[in-house]
């Protein structure tokens, strides 16, 4: 069992913070890796990247988005009860290397995603520029945590309630015409991730990306997470969840997370109408 | 098939009752449904005591058949399960999915004439017998020898190595990656043959021994073998299994629709998919299912497709029936429950929709030509005989190889060009001072059977190491 030690709402709580005791894999964290999550017996396995971890306390940070069954089951756990079932560390490590300029750009939860690689570049000696947005100002997370872990942070908001009033997107291609930027991270939801890569690849700047597709084990024996980079079948689990922008089937990938949409809102419906009850 | 034809001859076996065929393709509970004492005692009489008994040569564990039948006809059913545990820690598995025709049964006297003795049958009557009858009482345990023991991997293999150590007195902890232990015989094997409350018994008793059972464990991440000799364990045994699906790298193979056997099953099987949305893994509903590949796995995958409520499901292979690797029972079950075999057939593309859906695959018709390296005959192409099968659900069961998580994290620790683990045949060392390994991440996918016979082998060879030195 995983106790939960610490639980945070933001967003008006559709986004969710949980600390939780899992002292072997809070040992072996890295930035960029994620954990499997699964509530209870019954529960569905669920790919959540670790957002800090803390080797001394021995505890792990989650921040996830509530959209369907599985993450309003994990909303409803309150500090003290426990995730039954919590596997990792998973996937490959962020590569943080010195390369000079540096621009981060995070939507949505991409932004938890983001923060310890964002904090680790500029660790190491980067010059990190962060272009962090929401849909809307109500919407936005960690905005303290990123202006401390970079040395700019811009924001945007698609509504122009806060910030930049348009997609992060504009605000990166300002920042890559001042020049000199050599490499870009990007994490958030996929179009998001889609449209910084093609615009960096015009600039000829490498780009990473976190991907996201639908897991079971997360240790390579399903295949249910692939992907394909550069033409070529990868397991998101294992080979990644990072990989090159520039080589990355988008729209391959966006497909692929719709396989269960109608089973999804099925059990949602079905969650919501036993909840009630009760 | 075997059971029926045998009402023909004389001194037929006793048939193994069964759940109908119309009836049980809907549902996910066990097809055949065990013996009575008295069907078990009227076909333990069959046996004919053999001095020289071929059956026990078929077993590779040498299990006592003979002995064991013995005990079953003097009713001494006590006498009998312990007589088993003594060559086989799992008899309930066994019985239930040893591909007893080429084993055991395969080389029974018996079978020359008319039908070989119900080896398995009663193997798994004798298992069921002491589990709703036993008194549960414990086999004897070694005193301690304080020595710690770690096992990775709790498939069959993994096992049986942590219940023949327990009882020698060491101290056992079995890592295990997955939430549930029980390897291939939890996520892989499906409930309606091989119910997972048996094998959560089989891991209950081995816990009630003394062995403790670490899930959500990935050694190679969670933790590294060395790290595990630095926490003070004397020896490893990986038992990891042939746990990487693979693809036929078609065209197409990542439309929404085409799933690995391991993804389909371990949906099915160990997150219980079939009772969506009562929990919470939803799993495909294919209408027209086709599964590529013809051994168990196939079997496996095209069966619960068919439970789930396809319409049609079709296994494609592209050899002919006789080199179907899967066991007979399993493909004569199969078509009893209405799958078809499309035989001679080769799959060389799929089709999908604007969606990214599958909604069929390109396939060619095959002809047997010379044998290949195999001895079995090469299917050739019959050129321009390509024709489209409509499907919305694939199942890519084409056999699995060596998952690297582990090894790959393991430097020195020597594979094979495929990625198995290099290991000595006659203790199960591998060249990693500490480390044995055996089972499926040894052989490649291999059976039940096999996996718990490295098993028992390396835990002597183990045994002997902490007593006495590499
Ligand atoms: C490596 C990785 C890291 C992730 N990190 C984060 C994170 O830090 N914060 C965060 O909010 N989200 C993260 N996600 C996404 C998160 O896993 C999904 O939002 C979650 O699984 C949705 O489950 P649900 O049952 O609540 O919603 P559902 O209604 O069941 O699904 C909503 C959508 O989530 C996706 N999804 C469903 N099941 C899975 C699954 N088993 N694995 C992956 N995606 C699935 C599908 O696209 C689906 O349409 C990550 C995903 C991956 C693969
Ligand atoms: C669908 C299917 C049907 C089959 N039907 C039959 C049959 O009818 N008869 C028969 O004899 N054989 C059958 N087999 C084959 C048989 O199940 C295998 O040969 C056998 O299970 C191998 O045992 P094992 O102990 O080597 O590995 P497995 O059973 O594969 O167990 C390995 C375990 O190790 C765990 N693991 C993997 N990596 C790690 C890691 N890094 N850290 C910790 N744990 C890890 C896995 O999660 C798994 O639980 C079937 C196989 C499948 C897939
Ligand atoms: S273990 Fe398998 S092969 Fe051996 S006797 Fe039992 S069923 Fe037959
Ligand atoms: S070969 Fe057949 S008849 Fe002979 S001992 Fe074995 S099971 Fe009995
Ligand atoms: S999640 Fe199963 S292989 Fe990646
Ligand atoms: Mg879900």
């Amino acid at each position: 069992m995983f106790k939960i030690v610490r639980r945070q709402e933001m967003t008006g709580g559709t986004v969710i913070l949980n600390e939780i005791e899992a002292p072997l894999i809070a040992k072996k964290a890295r930035p960029g890796q994620f954990v499997i999550l699964k509530a209870n017996e019954n529960g569905e396995r669920i790919p959540l990247t670790m957002a800090d971890s803390d080797p001394e306390k021995g505890t792990i940070t989650i921040i996830y988005m509530v959209v369907g069954k599985s993450t309003a089951l994990f909303r409803d756990l309150q500090v003290g009860d426990s995730y039954q079932d919590v596997i990792g560390p998973l996937g490959k490590a962020t590569h943080l290397e010195k390369v000079g300029k540096v621009i981060c750009v995070g939507g949505g939860t991409g932004v938890a995603v983001l923060h310890p690689i964002t904090r680790g570049l500029k660790e190491i000696g980067n010059d990190v520029t962060c272009i962090i947005g929401a849909r809307t100002k109500d919407l936005l997370i960690l905005e303290d945590e990123m202006k401390k872990a970079s040395h700019d942070l811009r924001v945007c908001t698609d509504d122009g309630t806060y910030g930049h009033h348009g997609f992060v997107t504009q605000v990166m291609q300002e920042v890559l015409d001042a020049g000199d930027v050599k490499l870009v991270v990007a994490i958030g939801p996929v179009p998001m991730m889609k449209a910084v890569s093609k615009i960096t690849k015009d600039y000829n700047v490498p780009t990473m990306v976190s991907l996201n597709p639908i897991m079971v084990d997360g240790t390579g024996m399903c295949g249910g997470c692939r992907v394909t980079i550069g033409g070529e079948t990868k397991f998101a689990c294992v080979d990644g969840p990072e990989f090159d922008g520039h080589q990355v089937d988008f729209d391959e990938l966006m497909m692929r997370l719709q396989a269960y949409q109608e089973d999804e809102r099925d059990s949602h419906q079905h969650y919501c109408t036993i909840r009630d009850a009760k | 098939m075997a059971d029926i034809a045998g009402k023909t001859q004389k001194n037929p076996r006793v048939p193994m009752p069964e759940q109908e065929p119309k009836v049980r393709a809907r549902n996910f509970l066990e097809v055949p449904t065990g013996y009575t004492m008295k069907m078990a005692q009227e076909e333990a009489a069959r046996c004919l005591q053999c001095k020289k008994p071929g059956c026990v040569t078929g077993c590779p564990v040498g299990v006592d058949i003979p002995g064991f039948i013995d005990l079953i006809v003097q009713g001494d059913m006590s006498g009998a399960i312990r007589h088993l545990w003594k060559m086989n820690a799992l008899p309930a598995v066994c019985g239930r999915v040893c591909p007893q025709e080429i084993q055991c049964e395969g080389q029974c006297i018996v079978g020359k004439k008319g039908q070989p003795v119900a080896i398995g049958n009663l193997e798994r009557f004798c298992a069921d017998y002491e589990r709703e009858h036993g008194t549960g009482e414990l086999p004897p345990k070694q005193p301690s020898t304080g020595k710690k023991v770690a096992v990775v991997g709790s498939g069959p293999s993994g096992l049986t190595v942590a219940g023949d150590l327990i009882v020698k007195g060491h101290d056992v902890t079995i890592y295990e990656a997955f939430h549930k232990p029980g390897g291939v015989l939890v996520y892989g094997i499906p409930e309606f043959r091989l119910p997972k409350a048996i094998v959560a018994q089989e891991v209950n008793f081995l816990e009630r021994l003394g062995v403790k059972v670490e899930c959500n464990a990935v050694v190679g991440r969670t933790v590294s073998l060395d790290e595990l000799f630095a926490e003070g364990y004397e020896a490893i045994y990986v038992g990891v299994g042939a746990g990487l699906p693979k693809f036929m790298n078609l065209p197409g193979e990542n439309l929404v629709g085409i799933l690995s056997a391991n993804e389909y099953l371990t949906r099915a099987n160990l997150m219980k998919a079939y009772q969506f949305p009562d929990v919470d893994t939803p799993i495909p509903h294919g209408k027209n299912v086709v599964v590529l590949g013809a051994g168990n796995v196939a079997m496996d995958s095209a069966r619960t497709a068919m439970r789930l409520g396809a319409e049609t499901v079709k296994i494609v292979y592209r050899r002919s029936r006789d080199e179907m690797p899967a066991r007979k029972a399993e493909i004569h079950h199969a078509e009893e429950e209405g799958i078809e075999m499309c035989l001679l057939t080769n799959p060389t593309r799929y089709l999908g929709n604007e969606k990214g859906r599958l909604t069929g695959m390109e396939c060619l018709r095959m002809e047997l030509g010379e044998p290949d390296a195999s001895g079995r005959r090469r299917p050739v192409p019959i050129k321009g005989s390509e024709f489209q099968v409509d499907c919305d659900l694939c199942i890519v069961a084409v056999g699995s190889g060596a998952n690297p998580l582990l090894t790959s994290e393991t430097s020195d620790m020597q594979l094979n060009k495929w990625g198995y683990v290099v290991t000595d045949p006659a203790t199960g060392k591998t060249t990693k001072k500490g480390v044995w390994a055996g089972g499926d991440i040894v052989t490649g996918a291999a059976t039940v059977i096999l996996a718990m016979g490295a098993g028992r082998q390396a835990a002597d060879s183990i045994h002997n190491y902490l007593t006495l030195g590499w």
